[in-house]
């Protein structure tokens, strides 16, 4: 083939000239090392070589055939949320040199550091933690490490965590199992709130950690959040909390409210969708090293240098990353989502204070619009839990006898996207779909989703 | 010869904490609006929340401007040294390769940054076919039957490629007797620390002293009925292929356990070997080492698993499917170990994989392991004419793949410079500094360089002559390296909060409130 663009020494000349410095005739001299008998005797059988206009043509035709939410209207969240991203984000997410980095110390990257570092501090900020590390995979993954760290600390085996929760989370989490047995709280049927009285039942001397999430899988709010915190601690279990970071607008950190791990998923924070490809797990605890001991993450920290004034950073207890410990490591870790924390960092800052109180402000305002005009379709009740609700919200059809399902496939024609179908993740609900509402929908989104259900369930 | 430094100097902001640079009352973004009827319609919602919950002061956020926020980013970008900086050919098992800019300009498209993961098949047709196709693509790589592109790094691919050989011997009832993985040193340290964390025991075999390689009579004595299976890394972090692969899979066949290899730094054998071919069950790729995708300062990055048919069945849901006519997202399959993360895994860095395989080709593919292997022949033939330097097991193995760990141990005790302090002073040339090694240390005072196919021959001999420059001065003049970097944006930093609960601060609020008390 002719030189390709991205291989400098395709040259025939250049190859044979460093051939001859290495000394062989002829390059399958050193693939001899590969027995023969395992090595692959015909071409591999793929497209392509494309010209980089060839390879455009081809994705973009492909690509056309998606209808994303610029082009229709959807009300999907679910662990995935459509929020607007500010163009600086889009910016510094681009930038060459953080995008094609990887791991160089603190002295060839230095800004990798300090942007990583703040993206700690910013989480820590939110949460009202002193302890931040390094992002992991997404929600569930800081979930499960969340756990493990908990049960590594109290020596204990067993974590309680709420039957309100995403399926697929739990099925993460279920992968601790070999460490820890999990088992579900009950909620109230009216309210969604954790039931106290079933909490009080299962929690026991062998409890490593209580988990909750605020606002809930469903949407609504969990209020009872420092009674849950005070239990746990009566038993001697550690209190985890996985947040959506926006709510922490209004909501209280649970810093405050008695939480020893948080955890939860930073997409919110400067990241579109992409088909749930550019998630952002977090995960925060107290300062306390028998904490930071606990997983196996990396955790950057400010430290100084030679120069007097100047900061510099370093990994934490480097002994304890699966880089290291191998198999006594209590977390698997590896590449994880820098770029995205690093996004992260710069939409905390745009932001600010008032900013993430506003935007949390106008997403409630918008979302509780929302549930207004639908529960004022006939035979549509929403939100099936009598709480506040942030973003999210349950919309129950029983009584128009649809299923979600169908109500979705007739909301498409009208070039909407409806909610998410929970109706086999939790059939004590009935026919009932998880809607999101945030601040990228307007009032006429809204009326006009209203005015498409009217007439789906009519 | 040449005196290679060329006044390099890093840029030096001394940019200070985004805390530092706010001021009261300034904003970086304004949040769209609330529709006056809306607020009429739902009046004061905040006031609906239950006080025992309501925040009651606002974060501690920095207050920047626009301006200032851009400003601050650019310049710790400016700080960064990425592949597009210069020269990172030290970093080994990462495959630090270019990464292709018409594959970024792809990903832009909101036809994919604006699709949510849950929308209706009919709406993503677009994307299912291209991860339908690239599934297709890596089996037709890897001798593989199917592959899932949920794992998003190559330690959580080998979580998850653990968490399958548990379902499969789970399903034959031997999970309880069947609980130790078999693994090497030289292996990536996931394929230990992985299986570990799903619940299994690890055994560990060590390289033979003369040959850099486990004896296979070593690997008899291992396996048992106690085996759940063998997951190890080939070619090795060393650059040595194992020719004995064959054999493994068959005593490991025959004792009644899987075999897994960790493939994530297959860029040496594209087009020339597949493992599939091999034997393995189950295997998986780093997109964002062989397959091109840049690595995001840490991620985000896509290591898809490859398994075989019989395994299939185990695969995290949802998988793909094709009816002839449309796409589908099949979750309904009884057998699946659930999810291993959301959704359905870094799409963005498939679409970015696929593009570069058809940017290659066949033939491209096969380029690009050749040009591989013979950069880093080229690059082992000249760093053994440094002093100082030697190769381990080079009688044995003389030829390396995708790259070779050096030790400086004769550096070392002639100078009193190893590894870590050449590190510290060859990025005072701009260059990134070299991968020592995973832990052991096995090899004592290691490098790992490794120079991927798209590394222009005179960035070899420059990085060689910087290296021939530092172990000079490590004989002439090691004070200069002791006290190193120099060009850099800071100096030696002290280590000690690294250990030191009382010094280490994680967040800017508990280095403030440290500085407090």
């Amino acid at each position: 083939m002719p030189t390709h663009q991205y291989v400098p020494n395709s040259v025939p000349r250049t190859k044979k000239e460093m051939l001859k410095k290495i000394g062989v005739k002829d390059v399958n001299e050193l693939f001899a090392v590969i027995p023969e008998e395992i090595r692959l005797t015909r071409n591999l059988e793929l497209p392509g070589p494309l010209s980089e206009y060839e390879v455009r043509r081809h994705i973009e035709t492909t690509l056309s055939r998606n209808k994303p939410c610029n082009e229709i209207l959807t009300f999907l969240g679910a662990g995935c949320w459509p929020h607007y991203v500010p163009s600086v984000c889009d910016e510094i997410s681009s930038r060459s040199e953080f995008l094609t980095a990887y791991t160089g110390d603190v002295y060839s990257d230095l800004g990798r550091y300090q942007a990583l570092f703040e993206f700690q501090s910013m989480i820590g900020d939110l949460v009202a933690m002193d302890m931040v590390g390094f992002p992991v995979y997404d929600w569930a993954t800081a979930s499960g490490d969340a756990i493990r760290m908990a049960v590594t600390v109290t020596n204990r085996h067993e974590i309680l965590v709420p039957k309100i929760i995403d399926p697929d989370k739990l099925s993460v989490i279920r992968a601790c199992e070999p460490l820890a047995s999990i088992k579900q709280i009950d909620s109230s049927p009216d309210t969604g709130q954790l039931d106290i009285k079933d909490l009080k039942e299962k929690i026991s001397s062998k409890t490593a950690g209580v988990y909750i999430e605020n606002p809930a899988y469903l949407g609504f709010i969990e209020g009872g959040c420092e009674e849950v915190g005070e239990i746990a601690h009566d038993h001697g279990a550690l209190f985890i909390v996985g947040v959506e970071p926006l709510s922490l607008g209004l909501l209280t950190p649970p810093g405050e409210y008695g939480a020893d791990i948080v955890c939860g998923e930073g997409q919110p924070l400067g990241m579109h969708m992409y088909f749930g490809g550019a998630l952002l797990g977090f995960l925060a605890c107290r300062d306390d090293e028998r904490f930071v001991s606990a997983t196996g993450n990396r955790w950057i920290s400010l430290t100084t240098t030679e120069r007097e004034g100047r900061y510099g950073f370093t990994f934490v207890l480097p002994e304890r990353t699966m880089y290291a410990a191998r198999e006594k490591a209590i977390t698997f870790t590896g590449t994880t989502t820098a770029l995205w924390a690093i996004t992260a960092a710069v939409y905390m800052s745009l932001l600010g204070p008032h900013g993430i109180r506003e935007i949390a402000e106008v997403i409630m305002q918008k979302s509780h619009y929302a549930m207004k005009q639908i529960s004022e379709i006939n035979g549509i009740r929403t939100p099936i839990f009598k709480f506040p609700h942030f973003k999210e919200f349950t919309v129950n059809f029983d009584k128009t006898r649809k299923t979600v399902h169908s109500v979705n496939k007739a909301l498409l024609e009208y070039g909407i996207q409806g909610g998410k179908d929970i109706s086999r993740e939790f059939p004590e609900l009935g026919s009932s779909a998880l809607y999101c509402v945030t601040e990228v929908h307007t009032k006429e989104d809204v009326d006009r989703l209203v005015n498409a259900l009217e007439s789906v369930v009519r | 010869m040449m005196d290679q430094s060329t006044d390099y100097h890093a840029v030096v902001w001394n940019e200070p904490m985004i805390y530092q640079l706010g001021r009261e009352g300034r904003r970086g973004f304004m949040v769209p609006k609330v529709e006056k009827e809306i607020k009429a319609a739902v009046g004061d919602v905040v006031s609906s929340i239950p006080e025992r919950i309501r925040r009651k002061a606002p974060p501690k956020l920095p207050e920047l401007s626009e301006p200032e926020v851009v400003r601050h980013y650019i310049r710790l970008s400016q700080q960064t040294f990425g592949v597009d900086s210069g020269i990172n050919v030290g970093v080994g098992t990462c495959t630090m390769k270019y990464n292709p800019k018409v594959n970024e300009m792809l990903v832009r498209s909101t036809k994919i940054s604006h699709l949510h993961p849950l929308q209706d098949e009919e709406t993503v047709q677009g994307i299912l076919e291209i991860m339908f196709r690239m599934e297709r693509f890596l089996c037709e790589i890897s001798g593989m039957d199917h592959f899932s592109f949920q794992p998003r790094g190559g330690a959580h691919a080998t979580f998850t490629n653990a968490q399958i050989i548990r379902a499969y011997h789970r399903l034959n009832g031997e999970l309880e007797q069947r609980n130790e993985i078999v693994t090497t040193v030289l292996s990536h340290p996931c394929n230990a620390g992985s299986p570990a964390v799903a619940g299994f025991k690890i055994v560990t075999l060590y390289p033979d002293n003369e040959t850099g390689m486990p004896d296979i009579e070593a690997l008899k004595a291992a396996v048992s009925k106690r085996t759940a299976g063998l997951m190890i890394t080939d070619p090795y972090d060393t650059g040595v292929f194992d020719n004995n692969i064959a054999e493994y899979v068959k005593i490991v066949h025959e004792a009644g356990g899987l075999v897994a290899i960790d493939q994530a730094n297959a860029n040496c054998i594209l087009g020339r070997l597949r493992i599939g071919d091999v034997g393995a069950d189950l295997c998986h790729f780093n997109l964002h080492k062989t397959f091109s995708t840049p690595h995001g300062c840490f991620g985000p990055g896509s290591a898809p698993i490859g398994v075989k048919k019989k395994f299939s069945k185990f695969l995290p849901v949802p998988v793909v499917t094709f009816d002839g006519s449309k796409y589908h997202l099949d979750y309904d399959r009884p057998y699946t170990i659930g999810k291993v993360g959301e959704f359905h895994g870094v799409i963005p860095n498939v679409l970015k994989a696929y593009a570069w395989i058809m940017s290659m080709g066949p033939e491209g593919l096969k380029e690009t392991s050749e040009v591989a292997v013979i950069n880093n022949n080229y690059l082992v033939k000249k760093l053994l004419e440094v002093r100082g330097v030697s190769l381990p097991w080079s009688k044995s193995h003389p030829t390396r793949m995708q790259e070779a760990r050096f030790s400086l141990q004769k550096l070392k005790e002639e100078t009193g410079i190893g590894a870590a302090d050449i590190n510290r002073r060859i990025v005072d040339f701009g260059v990134q500094r070299c991968f020592l090694s995973h832990e052991p240390w096995i090899i004592p005072e290691p490098i790992t360089p490794e120079p991927p196919e798209t590394t222009p021959r005179e960035d070899l001999d420059r990085f060689v002559e910087i290296i021939h420059q530092i172990s000079d001065e490590a004989y002439t003049n090691p004070e200069i390296i002791r006290t190193a970097p120099h060009n850099c944006a800071i100096s030696k930093v002290d280590p000690t909060p690294a250990s030191d609960p009382k010094k280490w601060a994680m967040t800017w609020r508990a280095y403030t409130n440290r500085r407090k008390t």
